[in-house]
Order: structure tokens, then C-alpha cells, then sequence
């Protein structure tokens, strides 16, 4: 027995080195085979092979000038990669990355999310990256095996990252912002030691899945190394950013309009709540009890908070809450941690020495990075012989707006491709329809003037006056405003119409995301979501003003008619949140005729 | 023993091994089968007194009966007049002191629970160098809220004395201990479990110290062999503190011992549980004679605990002014037993 025994530990002892010594590991395990089980030498294959495959997709990320360094791991083949936001804030618009196959490729930045601490580049000039395997982080468990592949400390001169392998020391973890940046929530805990220019490496399972981006750990007095305290945001909370990191933008992280306390008897209460926020809207209130958020039991604050942490601003989630043991379930619109431009100003604000950024006690660690002078002569010559310039865009509230206007552009070229080309119909659209009561609506669009007519009263827009003060008819929160962005979306293009940005996706009424453009005018914001697999536009949101409740309508029982793919009924939420139908009749569109002659009624 | 047995206990043995290789068969790598659910729920968070910087006001400890007792380290968290226990299930319990132990730097407390699941302490631990073990505790607490307790996992790297330092406060325990190549020893950790691959409990991880020659950070685990008997005598009541001792109704004597009667005082008392730390000694007085010290640290009067100065006031009270006292005072690192006796 005792030779059995101290076998399984000699095996059990081998089986660790072999992240390092795989080699030396293979002959020992080979000279001890007649005694060593199957099964173990099985799991071992296994795990040499889940870490053949995850270093395939890891990066080393650094400066433009090759200075600096962090990691990375590759998500699309079409080299979006992932890495930490600390990792990339000094490095400017373009960078380098490489890749273990020994090459070095040049990265352009496409998104930051300064609060998650996630940013997403592309690295340039190949279209068959080697991407990573993307598992559900849900699932992850505490106990769980696990590896981080990385570049700590510099190591990778060759580029071939190091491994660390540990395990999964807790999950849901909550870990405080520094002010409002630098927010770890809902994290995955691990003891893989994660090192100073880890940063922004993948954990993967120990499949050689990718479960999260490393970032963070907990450090005291035993200097900036590892101490078995690893944080790394889940794979699932940056899937939900994805497509908003994707646009470019500087991704704000989201708020409920209200904060939440424990109660003494450990209950979630809210503790504050605004008067302007969509859940004071859907009837939240102070001291309401919250039971349930995005779909998960809600006991403690951070739970709580660890649900906020992983949607993006413009998400709408579900809420349960209790009152006088009365339960009732809203869904609630998220908006954004920062008001428009404060993020921009807190980034910029930012000096890019090094140590410029606040530091808790238990902050990310920094890279061993020094600042990159972002506009200087030198680095502009080294732009001008970079081929890849033209892909990046400065503007103001944007990590690189090339992106945008290249999501922008797709989407709406697929939306026309499949729905028609609205330039022909520029001239006014007479819809006739029927409401739920049965009565009788004429709906005119025209550039300057629209109108309805139900039943026998009738509403014209003046575009002498704000449309947030015409929000007609009563009750239905401006549906004649929505429909008037409606069409004049259609017919101008987002090049026409003025300012159409492309934000991301967001959940809509049905399972799946829709991708979603902003047309903003005036103060007057038009969000329109697209189904990405159908391409047709599924809904409009008009949002009077910042705070206000949107007009929501969908467009559903599309038919074709001609050249064009046109709704069968128009579905909007009245003020009360009832959902009202337009059954339409018909869609004119009328050819010119002096504007005004008609005005909202026939 | 009879041929048919023998084949039996060679069966259940070998049966055994099958089992304890599962782990590796289920295609986990690791393979720690149920034990972490299984572990997760004896493990406990503890919120006392501290949070000025570097003196974190948590730690953690593990149970050790169906009745709620707890094993975990004797340290400042502890001196606290409400000590918080929080369960693996995330319920929170305001906890008693039941006894303490200096010399191997370990508390036992009680929380009001019935039917709870525990470490066994009476397993006879075989891990030597070289076994996987896991550690579980509240490091940095980490796991606010009911969340569970953090996971670590290792390897015994040797099995040697501890000689750690942590200023020029040593560690009063010296005897074997396991040294970990897990980060186990963090803020927070001290009075967390280390427990073979299996969840059976071999060790308690020990404060944050440094080894006293290098001044590396060492992670360690004591183990529970060489606390086994002081936590059995804690909790048999044989180590009991005087408070819970004195709850009953039993007079005094007439003429009880009193601190001044033996020529010292202690610091002033100023908090629910001050430390009974000696404050002065009259020269020439029986307490003097006896070789007590200012700054001593009074453990016990008579063979009673006394973590407070309350509780030492209280235990003399018990004792007859004739009759000799015998303490037990902690002098640095040092544990002396004095005899302090009135000349007639």
C-alpha cells in the first residue's frame, strides 16, 4: 500500500511542475509509467493541451514605441483583442502587440471603458488571428482549476508569454473603484499568480477557455508581487460591453438613479432615489426592499452593486422589489455613471505620468510603463508612415470615432439593403390607420411640418418650437415627434440627418440584442434598434430630453410594398406603460405638393 | 486475525486508494471532488476591534463542534466587546470567549448554534512535505457580505520549527509547522483552515509573521496535533475564564484577595475588556517578592483565564486573602508561573 501510496503523491507532486517543466515531467512520467495511472497521465495531456491552445490567442501589449508592456488575448480572428484600460491609457492610438508565433503586429485602440477597466484594440494586417475560446463565466466555480497567461514582469522578450496555474478562490467578488474609475465588480478571485504585466492577460479554465481579463490584485506590504489575491473581470460582463466598446465610444458603466443600504435585518433597501431616474418612473420608491436584479436574488450590497457593474449605461434590466409584502417586477433603464463629458474630462484630466492616478490601497497594479508624449512632432512622423492611420479619428467623447462611423455605416447599409432605398421617397408620407378604440388616424410626415389626426381631433408640429414641448398626442410621451425622426432617419441617412452616432447593442423587448444608432437633434435624442439578424428596424425611442421618459415604439408585421419594406402596426407605450397599436391602413407617399397646403388634417 | 478479515481490511484499503484517485479520473486536473462545498460551510469570518491602519479588524476561524464552537487565533481582533461571527451560510453571530491560549496564540469561541458541520480535530493528520493542501480563510476580507471565504491551493513545501518574527514580537508557538508554497499568510487569513485535499482539517494558518533570520514572509499553517490538547482542555472547561465561571450566585470569601493587598495595579481599566497588563509594583510587597513586573501580562489567577482586568478583579475576589496566589503572566515571550502569598 505504501508503495501505491507514495507513488500518487510523487504523480501529484509531478503533475504541478508540469506547467514549467513539461518536458522534464514527460520523461520522468514516462519512466515511472508502469506504475503511474492512466488516468492521471490522461489529465496531464489535457492539460498540456488546454495550454497549447489558450497561448495561441495571448498577447504582449506594448507602447508605440515598443516601450512598456502589458498582455492581451484575442477574441475574433479578426484581431479585436482584449486588454486592461491601465494597460493602454499612456500608449496612444496605435501600439504593438505580439503574438507567440514570435511576430509583432501594429494595434490600433477601439474602445475604452476607463470604470470596468477593459479596453478593446485591433491588431492590424492579418484576418486569421488566433482567437481565443470564449466560455460562459457564470458557470465558473469557486475551486475550480484555472491559468493565467501573461506577460509578468517583461518576461516575454522572446514573446512567449508564462503560464501560472491556480485556482479559483471565489466568484461574484466586488473590489471598490478608485473615485469613480477602476471598478471591479462581479470578479473572478483567483491564486494563479497574477504579476505586474499581467494586466489585461486572459484567465482561462481549465479547458482553455477564456472565463476573464486579469487586473488586479490585492497588495500590502510584501511590495507589488503576487500574494495569491488575483481579481480578473468576467468574460460575461465584457461580452455585455462588447459591441459598445466596439463603437468607439468612451463606455460609460451604468447607475440605477437610486443607491441601496442593508437594512438591520440584512435586507436591501433603497436608501436614495431620484425623482428623474427611469426606476422613480416605474414606481421604485425609498425604502422599497430589493429583492431581485438582472435576474439575480439580491441579499447584500454588493450583490447589488456587482449586478450594476456588468451592463453598460442605456441597458434595461429587470427589478423586483417589495413593498408591504407586495412584490411587483419592473424593468428598468440604466443610465450613465457620469454625465455627459465628465468621463472625457476625467480621463483627459488624467496626467500621463506615471502615479497620476488615485490609488487606493488595493489598486490595479501599474505597469512598468513610462509615459508616451501622445503629440509631439516625432510621434506624428511615425503616424504619417504607419499605413493603418487612417484608422484612427479624434473626437471628443470617443476613443476612436473611426470605429463608429464604420458600425454606423454597416449598419445602415444593411438596413437599406434589405428594407429599401428611403432617398426615393423624399416628399411627404401620408399614413392612414386604425387605433385599438377603432378609430380612425391620418398620420402626415413631412420635413418641416407632421401631423395626426385621431379620430376627430388633430396635432401639428411647430418647427418653430422645441419638440420637447410637443410631445402629441397627449398620453403617448411624443409619438408624433418619434414618428417625425422616423421618417426623416429614413429618408436622409444618418450622413443627412446630422448627428448619428452608433452606440452598441442593448437587450430589446424580444430575447436577443439590437444594434443601436442615436440621431440626436437639438436636445432631442432618437435611438433606433436594429435587429442584427434580420436587418429590419425593429424599434425607435425618442427621448424628449436627457432623464425624460422616451416614447417607444416598435415596428412590427413588416410586409413588402413595392420597393420598400414597410411595417404593418405601429406599437407604442403610452405614459401608463399601456402598449397602443396603429393598425396600419396604408402608406402614401405623396409627390410634391406646396408644403403646409395639407397641415395635419385633410 | 482470521484470513476473511485480513482480505476485508485489504479490500476497504484498497478500495480506498480507488476512491481517493477518482479525483484525478473525473478529467479535472485538479479534482477536489465535494470537498470545497464540503469545507466552505466550517469556516467562519470574525469582525472584532482594530481597523486603524495595518491592524485589520477581521480574521478568520474554523468550527470544531456541532455546538458552535470555534478555533481560531488569540490576537487584538478578539479584544473587542462584541465579537461578529459571520457562517458560511452568511448568517451573523455575536460571539462568547470561551478560553484562550497564549503560548500557542489560539482562541476557542462559542456562537449559539446547534447541528452545524465541523472539522473533526481528532483525525491523525499523515501529510507530510510534498501533499496538496488547500487553505481557506477571509484574507483581505475579501468575501464581505455572505459571500464565501476565499480558496487557495498548495503544496506542503517542508514540515520544520517555526521561528518568526513579526517586529520584535515572536511568535510564542516554536513548534513544528507546515510551510506552505500557497500565499496563504495575508491580512486577515490568520485562523483559517488548512485542510488535506480530502477538507479534513491539518492545520490553522498563523498570523502574518517572518521568518526570523531572512525576514521572508513565511506561509505556514500550526498544526492541529500540537493544539489538539490545549483545545480539548479549553473547551472541557478545564481553561475556563472567570466571568462565565462566576455567572452563578456563589458568595466570595469574607476577606477576599485584593490587587492592592498584594502591592500592584494594573493599567487603567478603560474599555469593556482592557488587557491586564501590570501598571505598577510597590517595592517590597508581596507582589515584588513574588517576581512580578510591570508590563506583565496577567493569563491566569489561579488556574482561570483572565483576558480582562475585570476578570482578574473578579477571580480574586474568589480567593480567601490567606490563602497563596498563583499566576501565570507573560512576560515577552515568556510564560512564568508566580506565587504570590501575604506575609503574616
Amino acid at each position: 500500500m505504501n508503495v501505491t501510496n507514495s507513488t500518487l503523491r510523487l504523480a501529484n507532486a509531478l503533475s504541478v511542475y508540469l506547467i514549467t517543466f513539461v518536458a522534464l515531467c514527460h520523461s520522468l512520467a514516462s519512466a515511472q509509467k508502469p506504475d503511474v495511472d492512466q488516468r492521471l497521465l490522461d489529465a496531464q495531456e489535457r492539460r498540456i493541451a488546454a495550454i497549447a491552445k489558450a497561448t495561441r490567442s495571448t498577447i504582449s501589449v506594448f507602447g508605440p514605441e515598443s516601450q512598456g508592456g502589458g498582455s492581451g488575448v484575442i477574441i475574433s480572428s479578426d484581431g479585436f483583442a482584449l486588454t486592461n484600460y491601465h494597460v493602454v491609457e499612456s500608449n496612444g492610438a496605435f501600439m504593438n502587440c505580439s503574438l507567440p508565433d514570435g511576430k509583432l503586429y501594429r494595434a490600433v485602440i477601439v474602445g475604452i471603458d476607463p470604470t470596468g477597466d477593459v479596453s478593446l484594440i485591433q491588431l492590424l494586417g492579418r484576418q486569421d488571428f488566433p482567437a481565443a475560446q470564449i466560455a460562459n463565466s457564470d458557470d465558473v466555480a469557486p475551486g475550480d482549476a484555472c491559468f493565467a497567461i501573461g506577460n509578468p514582469f517583461l518576461l516575454a522578450t522572446n514573446f512567449q508569454p508564462s503560464v501560472s496555474w491556480g485556482i479559483v478562490s471565489g466568484t461574484h467578488r466586488y473590489q471598490y473603484p478608485a473615485g469613480t474609475l477602476l471598478e471591479y465588480a462581479d470578479c473572478i478571485q483567483t491564486d494563479a499568480a497574477i504579476n505586474p504585466g499581467n494586466s489585461g492577460g486572459p484567465l482561462f479554465n481549465e479547458n482553455g477557455d477564456l472565463i476573464g481579463v486579469n487586473g488586479r490584485g490585492s497588495f500590502e506590504k510584501r511590495g507589488r508581487v503576487n500574494v495569491g489575491v488575483g481579481y480578473a473581470i468576467s468574460i460575461n460582463q465584457i461580452n455585455y460591453f462588447l459591441d459598445h466598446l466596439k463603437s468607439g465610444r468612451l463606455i460609460d458603466h451604468a447607475t440605477l438613479g437610486a443607491t441601496v443600504a442593508s437594512d438591520q435585518d440584512g435586507s436591501v433597501r433603497v436608501d436614495e432615489i431620484l425623482e428623474t431616474s427611469d426606476a422613480w418612473r416605474k414606481g421604485l420608491r425609498y425604502d422599497d426592499e430589493i429583492v431581485s436584479f438582472g435576474g439575480r436574488p439580491i441579499a447584500t450590497v454588493n450583490q447589488f452593486k456587482n449586478v450594476l457593474g456588468i451592463f453598460p449605461k442605456g441597458f434595461r434590466v429587470p427589478l423586483i422589489y417589495q413593498r408591504e409584502g407586495e412584490t411587483t417586477e419592473i424593468v428598468v433603464r440604466l443610465t450613465g455613471v457620469h454625465a455627459t463629458n465628465q468621463l472625457s474630462e476625467i480621463i483627459e484630466g488624467k496626467p500621463l505620468e506615471q502615479g497620476g492616478q488615485p490609488k487606493p490601497d488595493d489598486t490595479p497594479d501599474p505597469l512598468p510603463d513610462p509615459a508616451t508624449p501622445r503629440d509631439n512632432d516625432e510621434s506624428k512622423t511615425a503616424q504619417a508612415r504607419n499605413p493603418f492611420s487612417h484608422m484612427f479619428v479624434e473626437r471628443t467623447g470617443f476613443t476612436n470615432y473611426y470605429f463608429n462611423t464604420i458600425n454606423r455605416d454597416r449598419i445602415w447599409q444593411e438596413f437599406t439593403k434589405r428594407s429599401g432605398d428611403w432617398r426615393a421617397v423624399k416628399q411627404r408620407w401620408r399614413i392612414a390607420a386604425t387605433d385599438d378604440q377603432g378609430q380612425e388616424v391620418l398620420l402626415l410626415l413631412g420635413d418641416e411640418k407632421s401631423g395626426i389626426k385621431i379620430g376627430d381631433e388633430s396635432w401639428a408640429l411647430d418647427p418653430k418650437i422645441d419638440f420637447s414641448k410637443q410631445l402629441y398626442p397627449p398620453r403617448s410621451n411624443g409619438l408624433l415627434v418619434a414618428l417625425h425622426y422616423w421618417r426623416k432617419m429614413l429618408v436622409d441617412g444618418p450622413m443627412r440627418f446630422g448627428d448619428v452616432i452608433y452606440f452598441g447593442s442593448l437587450p430589446g423587448e424580444q430575447p436577443g440584442m439590437l444594434s443601436t444608432l442615436i440621431a440626436t437633434s437639438g436636445i432631442v435624442e432618437t435611438w433606433f434598434l436594429f435587429a442584427p439578424d434580420t436587418n429590419i428596424l425593429d424599434s425607435v425611442e425618442m427621448y424628449p430630453e436627457i432623464n425624460s421618459a422616451p416614447c417607444r415604439v416598435r415596428f412590427l408585421e413588416y410586409r413588402s410594398e413595392g420597393k420598400f419594406l414597410l411595417p404593418g402596426i405601429i406599437e407604442y407605450l403610452d405614459r401608463d406603460g399601456q402598449k397602443r397599436n396603429l393598425t396600419i391602413k396604408q402608406i402614401e407617399f405623396l409627390t410634391a405638393s406646396p408644403a403646409g397646403s395639407e397641415g395635419g388634417t385633410r | 486475525m482470521n484470513q476473511k478479515k485480513l482480505l476485508l481490511i485489504t479490500l476497504v484499503i484498497a478500495l480506498f486508494n480507488v476512491a481517493s484517485m477518482d479525483h484525478d479520473a473525473t478529467g479535472q486536473t485538479i479534482g477536489f471532488g465535494n470537498t470545497i462545498p464540503q469545507t466552505l460551510p466550517k469556516i467562519v469570518k470574525i469582525v472584532g476591534s482594530g481597523g486603524a491602519r495595518g491592524l485589520e479588524a477581521y480574521q478568520s476561524g474554523v468550527l470544531i463542534s456541532a455546538e458552535g464552537h470555534l478555533l481560531t487565533t488569540w490576537s487584538y481582533v478578539l479584544d473587542s466587546s462584541v465579537i461578529t461571527v459571520t457562517t458560511g451560510d452568511g448568517y451573523k453571530y455575536e460571539a462568547t470567549l470561551v478560553g484562550f491560549d497564549p503560548r500557542l496564540d489560539i482562541a476557542i469561541l462559542k456562537i449559539p448554534v446547534t447541528g452545524s458541520s465541523y472539522f473533526s480535530i481528532d483525525n491523525i493528520s499523515t501529510t507530510v512535505g510534498g501533499d496538496r493542501v488547500l487553505a481557506f480563510s477571509n484574507l483581505y476580507n475579501v468575501a464581505t457580505g455572505n459571500e464565501p471565504v476565499s480558496i487557495q491551493q498548495g503544496f506542503v513545501s517542508s514540515v520544520a520549527k517555526l521561528s518568526a518574527v513579526r517586529g520584535t514580537w515572536q511568535s510564542p508557538y516554536q513548534g513544528e509547522a507546515f510551510f506552505l508554497d500557497a500565499m496563504t499568510n495575508n491580512p486577515g487569513a490568520t485562523g483559517g483552515a488548512v485542510t488535506d485535499r480530502n477538507g479534513n482539517l491539518i492545520a490553522l494558518i498563523g498570523k502574518e509573521m517572518q521568518d526570523s533570520r531572512t525576514n521572508a514572509w513565511v506561509n505556514y499553517g500550526i498544526p492541529i496535533e500540537s493544539l489538539r490538547t490545549s483545545i480539548r482542555s479549553i473547551v472541557d472547561g478545564k481553561k475556563q475564564i472567570t466571568t462565565i465561571a462566576m455567572d452563578g450566585q456563589s458568595k466570595g470569601p469574607a476577606e477576599p484577595m485584593t490587587l492592592r493587598l498584594m502591592g500592584t495595579s494594573l493599567v487603567p481599566d478603560i474599555v469593556k475588556r482592557t488587557p491586564p497588563y501590570v501598571d505598577r509594583v510597590a517595592a517590597g510587597s508581596p507582589a515584588a517578592k513574588a517576581g512580578l513586573l510591570a508590563d506583565d501580562l496577567i493569563i491566569e489567577v489561579d488556574g482561570v483565564m483572565t483576558p480582562s482586568a475585570r476578570d482578574v478583579k473578579q477571580r480574586l475576589s474568589t480567593i480567601d486573602r490567606d490563602a497563596p496566589v498563583r499566576l501565570v503572566v507573560q512576560r515577552g515571550n515568556q510564560f512564568l508561573d508566580l506565587t504570590v502569598k501575604l506575609s503574616q
